[in-house]
């Protein structure tokens, strides 16, 4: 039984009434190692199911049932308990067929049912979760939830359903164009040269920015004209200026939140859209649009519970899942085929913002990043992988390592008072507006995350802040890969972008605000 | 004691082969097998049986839908026929299930006569599988006895 791995303790209700079949299909599921009910009648299982609303995973059917039709009963747990049904029968007409995936079913088995058909059911709760998570967070992103979409069911598909074949292959391709993104941000049609934000050229960009003033918008055009840089774009100031904006819009949410990372609630300019704050458990403050047209904070990446812990991932744009424990305690937890799924991106300062991100994303429901992953590693190798925790844990110690040998990044030292003995290596010689933005910024910063693990993290990313930047194509990435959302740039403090800020004063801080940086 | 064993083993899978060759099983009689472990040594015989009583309680109810010449229920008897056929299929009892097939054609067109010698041979072949279903589960409990090990029989 190799191949057909199934998590165990699956909890499924088996609605058939055939005695026969009930007692065979209850072996077979017992040897997957799965949580089993039977029951021989469909208003017996409703009843059973409306009695523990939590109690089952998954629910199959046969489709011909005495006392109500099965597709009747497939309504009524799809409505009522949105759990995924699989429907079986003897009868393999393509009306039934239809019709069972016209009322909603998973998926139509055709008697006598095979072991291995059994064997991928998980697929279809994993799936639906994926769906429920994704529908909750109202993510919209576009392109980016679709892609995601069909990467799930791509994944899902992968192997044994056949069903799932067509949509494998926009999947394909979706993913060489991330992949592509990702790797190559320049060799994309509307991607740029790499440009790698120093700090003179932060500078030069707020200047830029000051200089419009707060009355005007901004625009990237505009900037790029004032701050007279001949090699720079007009695409590079605008990605960089949508994650100014990002991380200013969320430094002011951000102070009312104790964890850094735990996500600004979205209140670019004048609108506080509501939709964005999620409160909890959420990755990704719902409702961000494309950034393209109008830069809304993409919902910092994450706002969770401020007592979340900052452990991250190390892998770049391929944030891991965090899987819902709800689901399977951890049952799935050996599903995750994820954590191999070799960084496409070379360049480790992504890191520290996907691991913000990610943090986030370990403590939530969301696995829309595992679509990145999993479509990725499970196109190409079985799932047999360790836990995710491990896997992540070790990850991230060894791109800090790397982090800290990095050689490339140009470094001022900042007089920091974190806690991090590396911060301290900075200090700051910036003496303009922009310092004293940062400065808040980084106060805002410090404040936020006392946490050590956080700082190192930061200050990992810190340093390699500037590659990071440059590496990272923003433009069209954000908004493909759901899990590696921009907005987490933003989140740093710009002195980690930048390189070099000294800690503001904290009156400074609402000082800043005031000042309009916001540029709507 | 050895030879007895063997002999009966042979016998054993005579047996079953033969079930195979001539209609009466299908695949799915050795899923069913294979689905029997050390922990539910009975499971095979369990469920066949349960299949048996299916089938006798089916019959007679699409033989009373049947009955009356006038007034025959063929919703009804399609409805038994279709549950026949699922039953069958879960145990692999092929004979049984290709009478459906022909049975369901002659309820599709009402054919009250054709459904009666449907009705009649879906009962023979069920009471025939059984009959042989019991033969092999003796000798079973005979290698058992002796000492042996059922055989796992490759059927192809």
């Amino acid at each position: 039984m190799e191949k057909g791995f199934s998590p165990v303790g699956l909890r499924v209700l088996v609605v058939d009434d055939d005695p026969t079949w009930l007692k065979i299909l209850e072996k077979m599921l017992k040897k997957c190692s799965y949580e089993v009910t039977t029951c021989g009648l469909a208003r017996e299982a409703l009843r059973l199911l409306r009695e523990r609303k939590d109690g089952y995973d998954i629910v199959i059917s046969d489709v011909n049932m005495p006392d109500m039709d099965g597709f009747k009963l497939l309504e009524h747990v799809g409505l009522e308990l949105d759990l995924p049904v699989i429907m079986m029968s003897v009868d393999g007409e393509t009306s039934r067929v239809m019709k069972g995936v016209q009322h909603g079913a998973c998926d139509y088995l055709l008697k006598p049912i095979r072991m291995k058909e059994l064997k991928i059911i998980w697929q279809h709760v994993l799936r639906k979760k994926l769906q429920e998570v994704r529908d909750i967070e109202g993510c919209c992103y576009e392109g980016g939830a679709d892609w995601m979409t069909r990467n799930d069911e791509a994944f899902l598909g992968g192997g044994e359903d056949v069903s799932f074949g067509k949509k494998r292959k926009d999947f394909d391709f979706e993913k060489k164009l991330l992949l592509h993104d990702e790797n190559d941000p320049s060799s994309s049609s509307s991607k740029k040269a790499r440009v790698v934000w120093s700090f003179e050229l932060h500078q030069k960009f707020v200047n830029a920015v000051n200089q419009i003033g707060c009355d005007h918008k901004a625009g990237p055009k505009k900037i790029l004209d004032l701050m007279n840089v001949p090699w720079l774009t007009r695409e590079n100031v605008a990605s960089h200026l949508q994650k100014y904006r990002l991380y200013l819009s969320r430094l002011e949410k951000g102070k009312e939140l104790k964890c850094y990372s735990g996500g600004a609630k979205n209140m670019d300019s004048p609108q506080k859209d509501a939709e964005m704050n999620l409160g909890s458990s959420y990755a990704f403050s719902g409702g961000n649009s494309v950034i393209e047209t109008d830069p809304k904070p993409l919902a910092s990446a994450s706002v969770s519970d401020p007592s979340s812990d900052v452990h991250m991932l190390p892998k770049a744009k391929k944030t891991r899942i965090g899987f819902d424990p709800s689901i399977s305690s951890g049952a799935f937890e050996s599903l995750l085929p994820w954590n191999d799924v070799p960084d496409p991106l070379e360049s480790k300062p992504p890191i520290l913002y996907d691991e913000s991100f990610l943090q986030q994303q370990q403590t939530l429901p969301s696995q829309s990043s595992y679509v990145a992953n999993s479509a990725t590693s499970l196109m190409e190798k079985e799932m047999k992988k360790p836990s995710y925790e491990s896997s992540s844990a070790g990850g991230s110690r060894v791109n800090a390592d790397e982090f800290l040998k990095s050689p490339n990044v140009i470094l001022q030292d900042l007089d920091l008072s974190a806690s991090s003995e590396k911060l301290q290596e900075f200090s700051s010689n910036v003496t303009n507006n922009t310092e004293s933005t940062l400065r808040s910024l980084n106060w805002e910063f410090q404040e936020s995350h006392p946490s050590g693990a956080l700082d190192n993290d930061l200050d990992l990313s810190w340093l390699q802040g500037e590659r990071f930047l440059a590496n990272t194509g923003f433009q069209n990435f954000q908004f493909q890969d759901y899990s590696s959302s921009p907005s987490l740039l933003s989140e740093l403090p710009p002195h980690l972008w930048f390189g070099n800020e000294r800690l503001p004063d904290p009156d400074e801080y609402s000082l800043m605000v005031d000042q309009g940086l916001f540029i709507s | 004691m050895n030879t007895v064993v063997a002999q009966l083993q042979r016998q054993f899978q005579d047996y079953i082969v033969s079930l195979y060759q001539q209609g009466f099983l299908d695949n799915q009689f050795t899923e069913l097998r294979n689905l029997q472990d050390e922990g539910t040594p009975d499971f095979v015989s369990e469920v066949v049986s349960l299949f048996f009583d299916d089938c006798a309680k089916l019959i007679n109810n699409m033989s009373r839908s049947l009955e009356q010449p006038e007034n025959v229920d063929f919703k009804q008897v399609d409805s038994g026929v279709h549950q026949l056929k699922g039953s069958s299929s879960s145990v692999g009892a092929r004979r049984v299930k290709n009478v459906c097939i022909s049975f369901k054609e002659c309820c599709d067109v009402h054919n009250r006569e054709g459904c009666l010698r449907c009705l009649q041979q879906v009962d023979y072949e069920y009471k025939m599988l059984k009959t042989k279903l019991e033969d092999l589960f003796k000798l079973e409990q005979r290698i058992l006895q002796a000492g042996g090990t059922i055989p796992q029989v490759d059927i192809k």
